[in-house]
């Protein structure tokens, strides 16, 4: 008796635990993996004037032969035609330059910052915690506004170089690849600086003074300790901020000039622009593949390291 | 650094141990602390720290010679990690000079004194194998390759390593992650070695074979290791003298029979091991022989050397196993002996404690060695007893 109702006890607990596990799948499958799937189903498809604007389109109640017959219509024509045209492949380009450049502009801002909020006196750090996240109180879109404000040819930075005799004449930011850099560097410090703070924040110090202990200066022990132990913190900053910065829109299309466009605007003028939905998945789902690298070789780094020094 | 080419060679301090290769042979004789011309390895010379205006290390002096074990022991916040930490350079005095070999250590940074420690926490770099922590202390020394690996091996084989070497930290057990400090602070042979607390995260028993062990390789590298405990078995155990602090202050210096056979303090008494402390105030001061008069004991003799004059408040200080136990009235003339009624019994398999309450009300103890096995106790809970002890046993303490 006891023991079939620890069994039935047992029965309820597992099917609860499994019903807790699917939750989240059911979320992916159907928020991420069903919407994906379709992007690539228009992605095969060609360009109409219809509504929606791709042939074929599925329709199950027209029975099992039309079905058959839409999926033969589909092909890979666009991908082939996004190879055979230099301006998608000089926007791919164009978005892994500026997201390999900014990423490795907030390093180098972003890891000192962290190291110096780490190493802050403990009732500082709360403070120097919430001026890092402060930004994010004020609408994101605001922001670059008040940015487009500041690079104005007559605008606050202009006035602050003249004011100082930096420069004579006022020079053009706006439209500029410097104002892109500026801007997504600005916007994205927050996302770069903390998990390298998370990291160096719990890190043993006793590490630091073991390695003086052993005979290291203080720079060597950063060297090579501080430095390989923030590794994790580094790489999650790193992809926190190059994979969003490649498919960035709003801060290229606002700061930046029309000339080379970042695949999101591409994407964008296919998509509102030109009314050519098959195109623009296809671009969408050649994105995705290429920011799905950087992540698998983030994996199999981790992987490798939690097997040891084998 | 110039290091001695061999480990046997490496004493460094004269006369002592150090020609015994096995170690703990003559140790008998090696007593430096008694040579007023033996010169100290390291000297404290009246140190004195504070964090926060609380002093964590009052005016402390301490001689620590050549091929000593020394242990530094006490509560925890007494102080004693800090005095290892000013002798690493992880942090430096506020007032007094440390030396080293005559030598004043201050102008010399942490990576450049020829002293390593080993961390409570260990400290082991977590991206780096057991190999790698080991040689990292070497590697600063630009030795090398094959002199490095060479060495680290010879290490990891004398803690008993080997076959663990590409490990990572985490994958070992806490026992093995104790030895992995252990030989990343010995691989660079320091003229002294630090020990913080080395034993306090391994259970008892590994604790207890440890403990041994640390002896053995002390005496076999003829080095000199300095010990932070709070655990007072492990301090007499592995010491050749124990340093007892409290409140940042260096209490009492001494070997460990002497620690607990003669603390200068109730403090100490207390603190090593059991005591039962019974006030009084000296009536007679003889050659040897100091009487005492108790209210809780009555007359008390006392064969124990002591500074006190006729008319001063004593403590005399018994220690459990030295009290005698018995239903009869011992045949002395009532001296050394009080009468009580049985009142707790603890049977700790080796031992016996029986807490005796007094006819006024004070509890005493008594340890009896279990040499039989225990069939039925001759002694009982309420028994009526009497509570002897020899004048030999009694510590008369002034403070």
């Amino acid at each position: 008796m006891n023991g079939a109702m620890n069994r039935r006890g047992e029965h309820d607990r597992s099917w609860g635990a499994r019903l807790i596990v699917l939750v989240p799948y059911l979320w992916l499958a159907t928020f991420f993996l069903l919407p994906f799937l379709i992007v690539v189903k228009i992605s095969l498809s060609h360009t109409a004037i219809a509504q929606p604007p791709y042939t074929p389109v599925f329709d199950a109640a027209a029975g099992w032969e039309s079905l058959k017959e839409s999926f033969s219509a589909l092909s890979f024509e666009n991908y082939a035609f996004l190879g055979s045209d230099w301006l998608y492949l000089a926007s791919y380009l164009k978005s892994l330059e500026v997201a390999a450049g900014s990423t490795l502009l907030l390093l180098l801002i972003g890891f000192p910052l962290a190291y110096g909020m780490a190493r802050a006196p403990r009732r500082w750090q709360p403070v120097v915690f919430v001026l890092v996240v402060l930004p994010f109180w004020t609408s994101f879109l605001i922001r670059i506004y008040a940015w487009i404000n500041i690079f104005q040819r007559d605008g606050l930075l202009n006035q602050v170089l003249l004011a100082l005799r930096i420069v004579d004449t006022p020079p053009a930011w706006l439209s500029t690849d410097t104002a892109v850099y500026i801007g997504i560097v600005y916007s994205y410090l927050p996302f770069m600086v903390l998990p390298i703070y998370a990291t160096l924040e719990k890190m043993d110090e006793t590490l630091i003074e073991a390695a003086a202990d052993l005979g290291c200066p203080n720079w060597k022990a950063f060297w090579l300790v501080t430095l390989p132990l923030s590794r994790p913190g580094v790489i999650a900053g790193a992809l926190l901020c190059f994979i969003p910065i490649v498919g960035e829109f709003v801060i290229p299309d606002l700061l930046g000039s029309s000339q080379t466009m970042m695949i999101g605007q591409t994407l964008w003028t296919e998509f509102f622009g030109n009314k050519d939905w098959p195109v623009a998945s296809a671009v969408a789902v050649v994105l995705l593949c290429l920011l799905v690298v950087p992540i698998l070789i983030y994996q199999e780094m981790e992987t490798r390291d939690l097997a040891g020094g084998r | 650094m110039p290091y001695p080419a061999s480990v046997a060679g490496m004493g460094n301090g004269g006369a002592d141990s150090k020609d015994d290769p096995q170690g703990r042979g003559t140790r008998r004789t090696f007593a430096p602390w008694t040579d007023p011309s033996a010169r100290a390895l390291v000297r404290f010379d009246g140190v004195s720290k504070q964090f926060a205006a609380v002093a964590a290390v009052e005016r402390v002096s301490l001689d620590i010679f050549a091929g000593e074990f020394f242990a530094l022991l006490g509560p925890s916040g007494c102080g004693k990690t800090t005095l290892l930490r000013l002798l690493a350079g992880l942090d430096t005095p506020d007032e007094g000079r440390i030396l080293l070999d005559g030598e004043d250590i201050a102008p010399i940074p942490p990576y450049r004194r020829p002293v390593n420690m080993m961390f409570q926490s260990y400290a082991l770099f977590p991206h780096l194998t057991v190999e790698g922590n080991v040689a990292f202390g070497l590697k600063q020394e630009g030795l090398p390759k094959t002199e490095i690996t060479a060495r680290v091996e010879e290490m990891l084989a004398l803690v008993r390593l080997e076959g663990l070497a590409k490990r990572k930290p985490h994958q070992l057990s806490g026992g093995q992650r104790q030895r992995v400090a252990l030989a990343r602070s010995l691989v660079k042979r320091p003229r002294v070695l630090l020990l913080d607390e080395p034993l306090a995260a391994l259970d008892k028993k590994l604790r207890g074979e440890t403990q041994f062990e640390l002896m053995q390789l002390q005496g076999r590298l003829g080095l000199t290791f300095v010990i932070v405990t709070h655990d007072q078995q492990e301090a007499m155990t592995v010491a050749d003298r124990i340093g007892v602090m409290d409140h940042g202050r260096l209490i009492q210096v001494a070997t460990p029979p002497e620690i607990y056979e003669r603390p200068n303090s109730r403090w100490v008494a207390d603190f090593i091991g059991e005591v039962n402390l019974i006030e009084g105030r000296v009536v007679d001061v003889g050659a040897s022989e100091t009487v005492i008069a108790s209210v809780a004991a009555g007359r008390l003799r006392a064969l124990s050397p002591t500074d006190a004059k006729p008319g001063d408040a004593v403590w005399v200080a018994l220690r459990p196993e030295k009290v005698r136990i018995a239903h009869a009235a011992p045949p002395t003339d009532g001296e050394n002996c009080v009468a009580g009624q049985v009142g707790n019994i603890g049977y700790l398999g080796d031992l016996s404690v029986y807490k005796v309450r007094l006819d006024n009300g004070i509890v005493m103890k008594a340890a009896v060695a279990n040499v039989t096995r225990l069939v039925e106790r001759p002694i009982g809970w309420d028994d009526r007893v009497w509570l002897s002890w020899a004048p030999e046993a009694a510590m008369v303490l002034t403070r």
